[in-house]
């Protein structure tokens, strides 16, 4: 759903590093709510480092200029870097859990597709199964096109998260 | 009251201090707020109490800050920022929770959008009770969040130093605005230890100061090579104290001004290379001198589309040399062809010394240039119909007290057509001898900032001109400026009517007037100034204008309020048309022959 067009990402992943304060989510939100920048999806989470939170945002790069967005985040006194992950130069990731209209009595072809994704049920029950999928969100994208064959009951992603590609070791 | 509190447990000088002998004392967080406040140098406040922030008011009784008791805390907003504006210190307000805290939202927007250096106090509900819609009780850091460099919630007493150096550092340094600090009742009446604060530790917070020499190079290099440049001078030039290097810059280059109108007075206008106002209602000279310009060298201004005008016919030909302080302005409206990310002064500086360097810049190749914008200024000055002498003129009202006034006077404007004739007609020779709301354009603006300008330059005489629409809104400081001893000096241009608005139904909407008039007579100014403990004075007739402005002028012991009964169908020329481009200006109808 995010595909890069014409080799050119329309979505830009933003690496933030925030201080571990009350509130700070909020002005992050809210200067992208005020502003008028698109945001795709923002997953916070803490760092190892205490003091320190990671906040993974997906932003639309085709509405607003990149470095617009980024100044104007940068303005924040909460913020205290921010990198920027290119699609090609980042490892990305996200979680994904859905429901599925699938019984215990799961056929062959279910199997598989939860094989090829390397997902797996984590509940079942006689109508549903729940599963759960880790891994590029490109792959994600098409795990779940592959679920919507056996209807989707109920679906949360995580939204997606990243950090920079290891430089080969020479 | 550090004094008091000292002598109380036994420190009495200050030496001790600064030998690093003293440590703390023990006090309540009331008492280290106004410590703290002490501690920033912070010698005025303009305030209001309420429930929340009472145990605040206490410890004031003993402190060497003068507090200034406004009767409304949107008040107390402008006069702070007045203060700041006057003289470049930070201007700091203290509030109560819910209502006086909402009611200082429009000065904060206000500072912000002016990058006005400003600390605003507020009371909160106990923490306790934070989130349970306890009496008084709003989300002020969620509500100001939008309208403020920075604002904090101070949650345990022990943070109380911390918080208001950051907010003072944070407020007057890099891009200049306001800070909030919400200060739960719980916290006020806790016990600590108090400690001044050596540094403070932002460390998502470092603004620009020093230019780029690569950039500064590039710059140089267009500056060589312009053949039609224009010096597109802003607010930041007046926030960085950048008046004197801006003129060498000018002596050096010979490169004409415009002054926007949060610089207005950056450059003196009696230079010939300054060419006044840019913008929407902006002298011809300006605004076309921009318009055919081939390198705009912006100076802490930030290309709001009151001086843009439709962003994609602006200065079509321009190269753009974009210096500012806040890196997020660079290419927010137009994109830069050289970004200078820096304090204007350095960066100014930093300039002259780059063009030292090289050859002698060739003067003769301005010639043609300025030669064209003398021209342009000759045809078409600000301008106005006299008529007949039977109304008096709004702008001969300007020009009569431009006249009258000591050249040293501060000059406050509320906002709307007033605003314009003000900056239009006065001559401005100093940079913080002009105060108005620019970018958020604040009605009720003046009285209350003309008493804070008063507050921080009392040997300065200080005239506001306002409207009467705008005056009508926060006229009670006026009490203030009495009861407090702060003379001010108000010049109504009474039209009976909301000019400005009035002035765009008749041009955009038919002339069908609506919500727009308001009476000369409803309210009596005079008798209203005189129940406020102010001289009124009310002009009628055209020759009565300056006996008024000079009897004001000799009145030093308390404020004085004019209500000049002034000519409504006065529009503002030029005007830019909102959207349009800045070729289609209209100019006075007695100019508009001549202009294309």
């Amino acid at each position: 759903m995010m595909a890069a067009t014409n080799g050119k990402a329309r979505y830009h992943l933003l690496s933030v590093r925030v201080e571990n304060k009350a509130g700070v989510l909020a002005r992050v939100s809210g200067l992208f709510a005020r502003r008028g920048f698109n945001i795709f999806s923002l997953v916070v989470a803490p760092t190892q480092d205490e003091r320190f939170s990671r906040i993974s945002i997906v932003v639309d790069v085709e509405s607003t200029p990149l470095s617009q967005i980024v100044e104007q985040l940068a303005k924040l006194i909460n913020v205290v870097a921010i990198s920027e992950l290119d699609p090609d130069r980042a490892r990305e990731a996200e979680l994904l859990l859905a429901t599925v209209a699938v019984s215990e009595d799961r056929g062959q072809s279910f199997v598989e597709l939860i094989g090829r994704f390397d997902a797996r049920v984590v509940e079942e029950s006689d109508e549903a199964t729940m599963v759960m999928a880790v891994g590029d969100p490109g792959s994600l994208d098409e795990f779940e096109a592959g679920l919507e064959r056996y209807g989707i009951v109920e679906i949360q992603r995580t939204g997606r998260i990243g950090l920079p590609t290891l430089s080969p070791a020479s | 009251m550090r004094r008091a509190i000292r002598s109380a447990i036994g420190f009495s000088s200050t030496s001790e201090r600064s030998g690093g002998t003293e440590t703390t004392v023990e006090v309540t967080g009331a008492q280290a707020l106004i410590l703290s406040l002490e501690a920033q140098g912070v010698e005025v406040a303009f305030g209001l109490p309420g429930g929340a922030i009472l145990p605040v008011y206490d410890p004031i009784l003993d402190s060497s800050i003068r507090h200034i008791h406004v009767r409304h805390e949107q008040g107390a907003g402008h006069a702070a920022e007045g203060y700041a504006d006057a003289t470049g210190r930070p201007g700091v307000a203290i509030v109560t929770s819910g209502p006086g805290a909402t009611n200082i939202v429009t000065p904060l927007a206000d500072a912000y959008m002016d990058s006005v250096p400003m600390v605003v106090v507020a009371g909160q509900v106990a923490a306790g009770s934070i989130g349970t819609d306890a009496f008084q009780e709003v989300d002020t850091t969620g509500v100001t969040m939008g309208v403020t460099k920075h604002n904090y919630l101070v949650k345990d007493a022990v943070e109380i130093p911390r918080i208001v150096a950051e907010a003072f550092h944070i407020a007057t340094t890099g891009r200049p605005g306001p800070v909030l600090i919400d200060f739960p009742k719980d916290v006020a009446n806790m016990r600590v230890d108090w400690e001044e604060v050596a540094a403070v530790d932002l460390p998502g917070y470092s603004p620009p100061v020093l230019p780029d020499a690569s950039a500064i190079r590039q710059a140089v290099e267009l500056i060589r090579t312009a053949r039609r440049p224009v010096l597109y001078v802003g607010g930041g030039v007046v926030k960085s104290e950048a008046s004197g290097a801006l003129a060498a810059l000018v002596a050096t280059t010979g490169i004409p001004v415009v002054t926007t109108l949060m610089a207005r007075g950056a450059f003196p206008d009696s230079d010939p290379h300054c060419l006044g106002m840019p913008g929407m209602h902006g002298s011809y000279a300006a605004v076309t001198a921009m318009q055919r310009s081939d390198l705009l060298i912006s100076l802490g201004a930030r290309f709001d589309d009151r001086v843009t005008g439709k962003v994609s016919a602006f200065a079509p030909d321009a190269l753009v040399v974009h210096v500012d302080i806040d890196p997020a302005e660079i290419g927010k409206v137009r994109q830069a062809d050289v970004a200078v990310v820096a304090d204007c002064c350095h960066a100014i500086e930093a300039l002259i010394a780059a063009l030292a360097e090289g050859e002698p810049l060739d003067a003769a190749r301005l010639a043609p240039w300025m030669a064209q914008l003398s021209e342009w200024r000759s045809r078409f000055p600000f301008t106005y119909d006299p008529g007949d002498g039977s109304t008096i003129k709004p702008q001969f009202v300007v020009e009569q007290l431009r006249d009258a006034t000591p050249d040293d006077v501060i000059l406050v404007s509320g906002v709307g057509q007033h605003q314009m004739w003000a900056s239009q007609f006065w001559q401005f020779e100093r940079p913080r001898s002009w105060i108005n709301s620019g970018g958020l354009g604040t009605m009720g603006f003046a009285v209350p900032a003309a008493m804070g300008a008063k507050v921080g330059r009392p040997d300065r005489m200080v005239w506001a001109i306002d409207g009467d629409g705008c005056f009508q809104m926060t006229a009670q400081e006026l009490v203030t400026t009495t009861a407090e001893h702060i003379p001010v000096k108000i010049a109504i241009l009474n039209n009976a009517y909301l000019g400005m608005v009035r002035q765009w139904q008749h041009m955009f909407y038919k002339e069908r007037y609506s919500s727009v008039y308001l009476s000369p007579d409803l309210p009596d100014y005079v008798g209203w100034a005189e129940s406020m403990g102010c001289v009124g004075l009310r002009v009628t007739s055209p020759e009565e204008v300056l006996p008024a402005i000079e009897k004001a002028n000799e009145i030093d012991d308390r404020s004085v309020v004019i209500d000049f009964r002034t000519d409504v169908t006065e529009h503002v020329y030029p005007i830019i048309p909102a959207g349009k481009s800045n070729d289609e200006i209209v100019l006075h109808p007695s100019q508009e022959n001549f202009a294309r």
